[in-house]
């Protein structure tokens, strides 16, 4: 509607005109990016700059240029913990990544009962991490837990905590059982979206219910599961309520991931120079894995997806 | 940090089931697959036994708990757990969360608003990177930035106050709140714009009167899930606060843990006194948090 009235153009607004009628001044989001800044940016820059300096949290902090560095790679400690977090989020992956997909895909469809019972699924998304872990310590308690009960039935040592590997695969299994409903959700979304005429197609060709899965379900999933899988990355890089609460680093340091370490350096020894370096590493594999988000599910261009609202 | 998998950027649409409703119901798709039904019923048993055995065991006396079957319906069924944490202060802890959560929200709605909206309404350069700014923090995790911060909040002289715990959660739920709102306000038509544009009105009031009604969906979900992270947060009150009067639910009940030490039955019920309210909130706000998390995966 170019025959309203002339608006100063501003820079580089390709349609200008009347379009910038009330439109509101850029000024309005600085207080809530400053906010942004202040609190999660800055920090992350400062955090590159501790990784410099030694600091026992009391007296400043000095430069030590890169003897945080060079320690954190010779650091053997670093090296099996970076290996348990890798660990962690393999097994949390493969333990995950088929059982949400299921859901999913189970929740996407109209049978009956599946409101309710997805309203049961979703509840360990409300219950802390702190509740959760607390909950599952109980639980397999040897002198207590249903571990007594439940263990010898399913093969399962009921002193499983006291095990090293264990003890990994039960943070992997609380952490699943944590965000399993946030995944499951993911991919039944996705599932709706898939057109009904392949269904519909591939049902006059003759294609039983596992082809369809296998050749429509799986395949137009795909980006789901990259935006799945990436979340799964990130969160389980950075799982440390559930450590802290259930194994504290044990037995031994064979819990001892990442996030962990860094606490323990930071707040137990009060080395928060070498946490903050611990803390930056951890940063850059989380940054770079979302990075590979953004490229590969698209979330980058989500400005251009208007159409079709 | 227990909301570390953050509900992460909610695509542009937060109800993708509105247009689906009408679907014929001959609808065959993914429904009857078999293999998902069974084991949708197995993870029902892996989500449900542990939640019965935490609210059946909080009811049973000690040594029921210990020398019982632990899956066993409470024999003499007691409310003697409830009480005792009732009576170590547990009011307390609600009280503060209870501040933190509602501060949180608050803030985050303060300011995340008008980012949103200055994402969706202005072409300039300076708010697409602004947007982006907030795309990528949704990335960042909180343990990065908690040595910087506690060294920031005890420069601000703010370190074992509700302060320490609400700004910086507040922060943190803003990628997301900002990702939300930006959604449901791209929603809402160029043309309504256009309409009070020519009836003069200005700029805070299309916000107030068309932008902000109309994403009353977005602005639930966004509330809902900030009030969810800042009750369920446990780094930064861990981390930032110290004394008694200001500790928050998550981490008085990790102190119940060691305080009660062996008394499982305790320990369970206080976390099943802290997961009623959530519980009251997600029976009210059911639809809005799944809508919020729906539509993550979609392309």
């Amino acid at each position: 509607m170019p025959h309203h009235t002339p608006v100063a153009k501003r820079h580089g607004d390709r349609k200008a005109a009347v379009g910038d009628v009330g439109r509101p001044p850029v000024a309005w989001a600085v207080p809530g990016i400053l906010f942004f800044a202040v609190f999660a940016i800055v920090p992350l820059a400062i955090a590159v700059y501790l990784s410099f300096c030694t600091w026992d949290g009391l007296d400043s902090p000095t430069l030590t240029g890169l003897d945080n560095w060079t320690r954190l790679f010779n650091d053997s400690e670093f090296g099996q913990a970076a290996w348990l977090s890798l660990v962690l989020t393999t097994v949390s992956w493969v333990f995950q990544t088929p059982v949400a997909l299921l859901l999913g895909v189970w929740a996407a469809g109209r049978q009956r009962g599946r409101a309710f019972l997805s309203a049961i699924f979703f509840i360990p998304l409300l219950l802390s991490t702190t509740a959760i872990a607390m909950l599952f310590h109980a639980l397999l308690d040897p002198n207590f837990g249903v571990i007594r009960t439940i263990g010898p039935w399913l093969g399962i040592d009921p002193d499983v905590m006291g095990s090293s590997t264990g003890a990994l695969l039960v943070v992997a299994f609380v952490g699943g059982w944590q965000f399993m409903p946030f995944h499951t959700l993911i991919y039944q979304g996705g599932a709706r979206q898939i057109p009904e005429v392949l269904y519909q197609a591939a049902s006059i060709d003759g294609a039983g219910m596992v082809r369809q899965f296998f050749h429509i379900t799986l395949p137009q999933l795909r980006h789901t599961a990259t935006t799945s899988s990436v979340l799964m990355i990130v969160g389980s890089l950075t799982y440390f309520d559930t450590v802290l609460i259930m194994t504290k680093g044990g037995p031994g340091t064979d819990t001892t991931i990442l996030p962990y370490l860094m606490y323990r350096t930071g707040f137990q020894t009060y080395d928060l120079g070498y946490a903050a370096a611990i803390a930056t590493a951890l940063v850059v594999v989380a940054t770079g894995v979302s990075l590979l988000m953004v490229r590969l599910s698209g979330f980058g261009s989500m400005r251009s997806t208007r159409e079709g609202m | 940090m227990s909301t570390d998998t953050r509900p992460a950027v909610p695509q542009h649409r937060t109800t993708p089931a509105t247009p689906r409703r009408g679907r014929p119901a001959r609808r065959r798709g993914p429904r009857g697959n078999p293999v998902a039904g069974f084991g949708s019923l197995i993870w029902l048993l892996v989500v449900l036994v542990p939640l019965y055995t935490l609210v059946s065991a909080s009811l049973m006396r000690q040594d029921e708990a210990l020398n019982g079957d632990p899956l066993a319906i409470p024999t003499d069924p007691t409310f003697e757990n409830y009480g005792t944490v009732l009576d170590s202060g547990f009011l307390t802890l609600i009280g503060n969360t209870a501040i933190v959560a509602v501060a949180t929200v608050a803030i985050v709605l303060v300011l995340s608003v008008p980012v949103a909206y200055v994402a969706v309404r202005t072409r300039s350069r300076l708010s697409s990177l602004a947007f982006r700014t907030f795309l990528l923090g949704v990335a960042i995790p909180a343990q990065a930035v908690i040595v910087p911060l506690y060294l920031m909040i005890g420069e601000m002289g703010l370190y074992d106050t509700l302060w320490a715990i609400i700004l910086p959660t507040a922060a943190f739920a803003m990628p997301v709140a900002v990702l939300v709102l930006s959604g449901t306000m791209r929603d809402v038509s160029e043309e309504m714009y256009e309409a009070m544009a020519l009836d003069g009105a200005s700029p805070v009031r299309m916000l107030w009167q068309l932008a902000v009604p109309l994403s009353r969906a977005g602005i639930s979900t966004v509330a809902i899930f900030s009030a969810l992270q800042a009750w369920n947060g446990f780094l930064f009150p861990l981390i930032l606060t110290q004394s008694e009067e200001q500790r928050v639910l998550t981490l008085g009940l990790f102190n119940f843990m060691s305080q009660f030490g062996v008394n499982i039955p305790a320990v369970l019920a206080a976390i099943v006194l802290s997961v009623i309210p959530i519980f009251a909130v997600y029976l009210v706000a059911r639809r809005a948090l799944i809508n919020g998390l729906m539509g993550v995966g979609g392309k």
